[in-house]
């Protein structure tokens, strides 16, 4: 009976792509000298495992490809070759290709073949012995046009003990073409009488022009050496499309961006059916609960039996709920944790990304990686990817300067960017630190007008101005590069996190650099709710954005130009937000001293929210209102109470907006710390 | 409801005949799919969303899921009725071209009947006044010389939603 090997795939792709990074971030450390034989141990063995998998599974691009890789770190290995940057380049190149050639597999898309072209050049450029001979190979290449292979045959010494004639090959090859040109690197020859007429010493790069040749019919020559040599075979076409490593390089940085918005596209895409690996001792925790569960439910079933029911059982079965309760939350949060993953998984990409941009930008920038460990949701941990590594790449793009220029001003000539993750208040903190120049307040200003996103005369603080860079359509890159500097990005950032129910603010000194804080939700899925009534609906708002609920004091209430309301609450003015205006609800009462005001703070900007009744906290499990109906401005979702009516979950920063809209004609701007009065 | 998702493979098998589930809306009679509907409940109480066009209800609770309501006299501006002991809500399974399908409900006046339609029966609606926009109506059949009125509950329904947004855009 066949196996269907396709259900393994998925586990394929995902250690594949684990193996990718694996190599990846080996890779980097050799980069930075580090050479270190356990470090090549790791990345051979991912290349080997993915060559292995490839193969099992008939992606035959991806296991010759590979296989390839594995040839020239396997000589790293064995001490033959030393490490050198353009070598670890072509294989941080590699790992590129091979994770495209892997994602375009899983999509079930083209395969691009001319960039694997162009690598497996590159590495034959590296392999085949010495290498200056190779060039003169490739230039070959290019003046044949005619359809051939490049055959690139490196016996092992000891090929002929095992009783193989390597120009019996040789000649075996030559019949298959009809045209044949064999160049031999005598290289590795030592002097006469150094010889030992057992080894073979010489190595081959031969072209078959010609004739009709498949690709397994050179294989099939070579199936008895198989093991007792180094072989590869590539098309000789291709051949024309050889470029050097070091032009390739460049190219290769030029097409980063391309790269990113193919990825996003794909990422579009696919609504893939995602996994997660979970530690065993997580499940176990499961277990465990489940089994405690049992036991509670066996024991409240008890009072199912006989009809006797006293105030003995009572007491029971009120022990029995109280611990079915507790059972229950624990189960909850277990199978919350089974979610969170160490947010390593995010930062993982960006040794790579600084060591690609940096050397791009000409900077010198080293990466400080803080709280790798910080778990987060599986979700939020997915979509805050591309937010970061925006930050990120404006922090180099933008924040540190250039090695002129920091020395000028006094500063170490190697930048630094801090990428820290800790835990604060039930929120997961980010934050992107750079100790370059700082935001340019002045400049900020000047394309903020230019843009009309400010008036002329508007005086802001601080915080507002540098709040401004996240507007829609506002950059103040000099140069517009492929990286940064093109106006969107910020606000995408902005909102992106906002989505996720997280909030993004930056600070900034001017010649010390800059900082940009992101706070997230530990968890999308569950939320401390506090629940507010509004004439007969039941709203629900997140506890964690509550600054203070207080009654209404009338002496407090200030009305400025007529209709918009303030309440001064120590020495500060906040918007009053009458939320059954906003959401066209009728209310119990219309005036402010008979309800409450819950103060309320997002993105740095305050309101108070005038409501009818506090109705209690509890712990609410988001639902989407996406699933089955749309997004609605000012609301983040939706929620099940006890009841089983649905109440509906205030998104505070979107209600602001909403105000804002309301109060259109600007009277009274949100300010962010507040005015003294 | 995934039981529901799986049978248009069921309706390939038996082509001639359709199922339709049929309902009352202001004296006419409309059809749907039977194998699009998840299920038929009495009318209850439901929590309203801010900024939505009145024909969208609001929104219930499903089996823990967030399902939206909508009224479908108020959807073709047909006259207002109060609920009564008939009322009821379909829920739907609706189906959009290259995203997830949704559950929703869909207020009328009663249910009526559940037909066996020879699929060759349903004609092509006539461009004439029925109340409802002949755009969602995929055709007409009739039985026992009574004329039913077959709804594209797809087109409807991702329509109602557009509409949403444009009314939000204003």
């Amino acid at each position: 009976m066949p196996i269907d090997l396709e259900q393994f795939h998925e586990s394929f792709y995902e250690e594949s792509f684990e193996g990718l990074d694996v190599m990846e971030s080996g890779l980097l450390e050799l980069e930075q000298g580090e050479v270190d034989l356990e470090n090549i141990n790791t990345i051979f063995r991912s290349a080997h495992s993915i060559k292995g998998g490839s193969g099992t599974f008939g992606f035959t691009a991806v296991a010759e490809f590979t296989h390839d890789m594995e040839t020239l770190l396997d000589e790293m290995r064995n001490g033959e070759r030393q490490v050198t940057e353009p070598i670890v380049e072509t294989l941080l190149g590699c790992v590129d290709v091979l994770r495209n050639m892997l994602h375009a597999i899983k999509d079930k898309s083209e395969i691009d073949e001319q960039g694997v072209a162009q690598m497996t050049s590159a590495l034959k450029a590296h392999l085949g012995g010495a290498e200056e001979s190779v060039p003169a190979v490739a230039e070959d290449a290019v003046v044949t046009s005619a359809k051939g292979w490049l055959v690139s045959f490196k016996p092992y010494p000891g090929i002929m003990q095992t009783g193989n004639d390597t120009v019996r090959l040789l000649r075996e090859l030559s019949e298959l073409a009809d045209e044949t040109e064999v160049f031999v690197n005598n290289d590795l020859l030592p002097s006469l009488n150094e010889i030992n007429p057992e080894q073979c010493y010489q190595s081959w790069n031969i072209n078959l022009i010609g004739g009709d040749v498949s690709e397994d019919d050179i294989n099939e020559v070579f199936a008895w050496v198989d093991d007792e040599c180094e072989l590869s075979i590539s098309a000789l076409a291709v051949e024309e499309d050889y470029i050097g490593p070091e032009k390739r390089k460049n190219n290769r940085r030029e097409e980063i961006s391309e790269k990113r918005a193919v990825e996003r596209r794909r990422s579009a895409k696919t609504t893939e059916s995602s996994s997660i690996r979970v530690n065993i001792s997580k499940v176990d925790e499961l277990i465990n609960m489940v089994g405690e569960l049992v036991i509670t439910q066996s024991m409240l079933s008890q009072f199912d039996e006989g009809d006797d029911f006293t105030e003995v059982h009572f007491d029971r079965l009120k022990d029995g709920l109280a611990q079915l309760e507790s059972h229950t939350r624990e189960l909850q949060e277990s199978v919350m944790r089974i979610r969170m993953m160490p947010i390593s998984f995010a930062f993982q990409r960006f040794p790579r990304l600084v060591h690609d941009l940096s050397s791009q930008f000409g900077k010198k920038i080293e990466l400080i990686m803080t709280g790798e460990a910080t778990e987060l949701d599986k979700t939020v941990l997915e979509k805050i990817g591309d937010p970061l590594v925006h930050l990120v790449r404006n922090s180099l793009d933008h924040g540190i300067e250039s090695p002129e220029v920091r020395i000028n001003s006094g500063k170490s000539e190697t930048g630094v960017i801090e990428l820290k993750a800790f835990h604060q208040g039930g929120n997961i903190v980010i934050q992107i630190k750079d100790d370059g120049a700082g935001l340019n307040k002045n400049k900020i200003l000047e394309k903020a007008k230019e843009n009309g996103l400010i008036t002329h005369d508007e005086r802001l603080s601080d915080e507002q101005v540098y709040d401004l860079i996240f507007r829609p359509g506002f950059s103040t890159a000099d140069v517009v590069s492929d990286v940064s500097g093109r106006g969107v990005g910020m606000d995408v950032v902005r909102r992106n996190i906002r989505e996720l129910g997280g909030a993004v603010e930056v600070s900034s000194t001017p010649g010390e650099g800059s900082v940009f804080t992101i706070r997230l939700p530990l968890t999308l899925a569950i939320l401390d709710g506090q629940l507010v009534g509004i004439g007969n609906e039941t709203y629900i708002l997140p506890v964690i954005s509550i600054i203070e609920s207080l009654q209404v004091k009338a002496e407090n209430i200030n009305a400025v130009a007529g209709n918009a309301e303030v309440y001064r609450l120590r020495e500060e003015y906040i918007p009053i937000v009458r939320l059954y205006q906003i959401f066209g609800i009728e209310p119990k009462s219309t005036e402010l001293e008979s309800g409450l005001l819950v103060v309320v703070e997002a993105e740095g900007k305050k309101i108070a929210i005038y409501v009818d009744d506090l109705l209690g906290q509890q712990q609410v499990v988001i639902k989407s209102l996406e699933t089955n109906f749309k997004k609605i401005e000012g609301l983040s979702g939706a929620t099940i109470l006890g009841d089983g009516t649905v109440a509906l979950i205030i998104d505070i920063a979107g209600l602001i907006e909403l105000y804002q809209k309301d109060m259109a004609g600007g009277v009274v701007p949100i300010k962010g710390g507040g005015i003294a009065a | 409801m995934t039981e529901i998702a799986e049978e248009p493979g069921q309706l390939e098998a038996q082509k001639e005949y359709r199922e339709l589930l049929t309902f009352f809306l202001a004296g006419e009679e409309y059809g749907v799919d039977i194998l699009r509907v998840q299920e038929i409940k009495g009318w209850d109480s439901v929590t309203n969303i801010p900024n939505t066009p009145e024909y969208i209800r609001g929104v219930i609770n499903i089996r823990g899921s967030i399902v939206p309501i909508i009224d479908m006299r108020l959807r073709f501006n047909l006259e207002k009725k109060d609920y009564d002991a008939t009322t009821v809500v379909i829920v739907l399974n609706v189906v959009r071209e290259g995203k997830a399908d949704r559950t929703m409900g869909v207020v009328v006046d009663a249910v009526s009947d559940v037909y066996n339609v020879p699929i060759d029966d349903v004609k092509a609606s006539p461009d004439f006044g029925t109340a409802v926009d002949t755009e969602f109506v995929t055709g007409l059949a009739t039985i026992d010389s009574k004329m039913i009125i077959v709804l594209d509950i797809d087109h409807m329904l991702n329509a109602a939603e557009l509409a949403v947004i444009d009314k939000m855009a204003e």
